[in-house]
């Protein structure tokens, strides 16, 4: 009996420790990313169905041309490119706020973003004036790859600005971040003046901050780019999880500081870069869906970042179907999808767990 | 043994240590007393390189510059002054912070046994943020125990560093608490703190050090440091030590230090 007693109470999860919950939320966003993803290959303006498709692929017949482009060649390159835009910005909200301590560290909240387009918007209008042989090379990379500099750049200086003495002042992190983000806005701006049309045409499509122009060659570039960053997250969760403590008491928990921020930095950066290069840069997602599983399973980063990645994605693919569906076939811009569902529910998230955020 | 030469520290321009020297035993527990800007926290600072310093500092003759964190954190701990936490954390949460640093995975239980050593059994599920600030410093302690939980692991004693732990603790727990850093020091570990309560070093300490401007003004057994001279020049008011008669423990009554008239 006691020993029984005993063998339950090793098995009986502690009060306070959410580690059983936040796996059992990863399943549940395994699931419901699988959900989403399916549904979103079934719905469009064409109407093509996807079942009908798939049927006949398993009855062995050929499907039409017409339907396995729309499949193949539009739906299944944007689903793809939802995901990974979603991933990539709910994790570098996650990263970024572990390494700023802070919640509302955001990289479009904090210029990180705004630097990045102006790395982008860069790359397309001074990328003609290049050295043609490193344009050649660069090619489709040269976009994302200056968009990844810019952000680079922008983290840093955020950082260094704000973080005196291992502490990071959340005043001049938000009030630097937004200064650099007009910043990299206005020099944007003198940019775009500068641009001729071919420019200016390119311009306003990457602008738009939306799927729409999704295609393999824009998923292949972004992709590696933003495997990158996620692959360096399983890394960082424990160090994040110290850095919680402040810097100090982190490097006296063996970790080594200057490393995991620099690693922290280069793959928000990444993350960042990447995701603004092919999408335009999408709002709210880096701060609610990092900021609403803290609420659900607690700020432990080993399950956060993971976590992060499968509702950032799950939730893109579903307000990309949102923005597709409901003004058919016209298209709504992503960014209000997520800004009018996002904007709200953080506002309500926030009243409602006034008490527990720390600034 | 944990020996510092010559320490030298200036912040912001102006010097805080000018040259302060000490040797820490393990076995027993190092009190670092002074008034306040005497440079305490600087000394235990500069001791776990939270700041640059001028000296050498050595832990069992090898030079802690030279060592990575990863070995540092295996053989000390630290408990800073002051704590906040960034994010929702849970007591437990925080505590198993500690564990991180140990190289073989503790048993379950590690994190709950060190609350309860510091006397917040069934703390675990509360947020850290909702605790009182002396929980809260007793939470801090018991993740520092996690870390270094053994007195003494396989390359030799292990090290607490403790930046004032019982300042904001009543006197029940203040008790407590140095009793488990006394029973620490006792099975061999190094506790190193910095203690502004004279009658409770005056009671714990094996050696004490009297910090004044930044330097040090006396080091040695209570006995020979809490002295009527020595505390009145450190902390420029006239106290009087006594001894309790029946009990070996030095004391010392305020009582001098209040002008009349
Ligand atoms: N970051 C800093 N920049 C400049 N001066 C500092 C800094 N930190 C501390 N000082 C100064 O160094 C001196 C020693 O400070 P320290 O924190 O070591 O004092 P302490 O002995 O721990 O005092 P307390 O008993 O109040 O904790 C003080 O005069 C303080 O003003
Ligand atoms: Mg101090």
């Amino acid at each position: 009996m006691a020993v029984a007693d005993l063998a339950g109470a090793r098995l009986r999860p502690v009060a306070g420790d959410r580690d059983r919950r936040a796996r059992r939320v990863m399943l549940a966003l395994i699931a419901v990313l699988g959900a989403v993803s399916v549904l979103s290959l079934g719905t469009g303006a064409s109407g093509t169905s996807l079942w009908a498709a798939l049927g006949k692929l398993a009855r062995g017949e050929e499907i039409g041309l017409r339907e396995e482009v729309i499949l193949f060649d539009i739906r299944l390159p944007r689903l793809a490119m939802g995901a990974m835009v979603g991933a990539a910005l709910a994790v570098s909200g996650a990263v970024m706020q572990g390494l700023f301590r802070n919640p509302l560290a955001d990289p479009g909240l904090v210029g990180v973003g705004a630097g990045a387009g102006l790395g982008a918007i860069c790359a397309i209008v001074l990328g003609a004036a290049l050295p043609f042989a490193l344009g050649d090379t660069l090619g489709q990379y040269l976009v994302p790859v200056a968009a990844f500099f810019g952000g680079w750049a922008t983290t840093i200086l955020l950082y260094r600005l704000s973080t005196s003495r291992g502490r990071t002042s959340v005043a001049v992190m938000l009030l630097g971040g937004i200064a650099l983000g007009a910043l990299a806005g206005a020099l944007s701006g003198i940019l775009i003046y500068m641009a001729d049309d071919a420019q200016l045409r390119d311009l306003t499509f990457w602008g738009l901050g939306s799927l729409a122009g999704a295609t393999w060659d824009k998923v292949l570039v972004a992709g590696p780019l933003i495997a990158l960053a996620l692959a360096a997250t399983p890394f960082l969760a424990r160090a994040l999880n110290a850095l919680a403590l402040g810097e100090g008491p982190a490097a006296h928990l063996g970790i080594a500081v200057q490393r995991m921020k620099n690693i922290s930095i280069l793959t928000v950066a990444a993350a960042t870069g990447a995701a603004v290069a092919v999408s335009g840069g999408i709002g709210f997602v880096g701060i609610v869906v990092p900021h609403l599983l803290r609420l659900i399973t607690g700020p432990d980063h080993r399950y956060l970042l993971v976590n992060s990645a499968l509702l950032g994605a799950a939730l893109l693919i579903a307000a990309d179907m949102i923005a597709r569906t409901v003004i058919a076939p016209a298209e709504l811009p992503i960014g209000i999808v997520t800004a009018t569902l996002g904007g709200p529910f953080f506002l309500w998230i926030l009243l409602r767990n006034r008490s527990l955020l720390d600034l | 043994m944990l020996s510092a030469a010559d320490i030298h520290v200036d912040l912001a321009g102006a010097p805080v240590l000018r040259g302060v020297s000490l040797t820490a035993r393990p076995g027993g527990m190092t009190v670092i007393v002074g008034p306040n800007g005497s440079g305490k926290t600087t000394l235990l600072r500069a001791l776990t390189q939270d700041l640059p310093c001028r000296g050498a500092i050595r832990l069992d003759g090898d030079d802690i510059a030279y060592m990575p964190g990863w070995r540092l954190a295996t053989r000390r701990a630290v408990l800073p002054q002051a704590s906040r936490i960034a994010f929702p954390f849970t007591v437990l949460e925080i505590v198993r912070l500690g564990l991180m640093a140990a190289g073989s995975p503790p048993p379950p239980g590690r994190a709950s046994d060190a609350l309860a050593r510091v006397g917040l059994a069934g703390f675990e599920g509360r947020f850290y943020q909702e605790l009182s600030g002396g929980e809260q410093q007793r939470t801090q302690l018991a993740r520092v125990l996690c870390q270094v939980w053994e007195p003494v692991g396989p390359d030799g004693a292990r090290w607490l560093f403790l930046d004032e732990p019982v300042s904001s603790l009543d006197i029940g727990h203040q008790i407590e608490v140095m009793d488990r850093m006394a029973d620490y020091a006792a099975r061999g570990g190094g506790v190193i703190a910095v203690m502004h309560d004279l009658n409770l070093t005056a009671m714990y300490a094996d050696q004490v050090i009297l910090l004044a401007a930044g330097r040090c003004l006396a080091a040695g057994p209570p006995a020979e440091v809490l002295t009527d001279d020595l505390l009145s020049r450190a902390y420029g008011c006239a106290l009087r030590v006594n001894t309790a008669p029946p009990a070996p423990a030095t004391f010392l009554l305020p009582h001098m230090a209040r002008r009349v008239g």
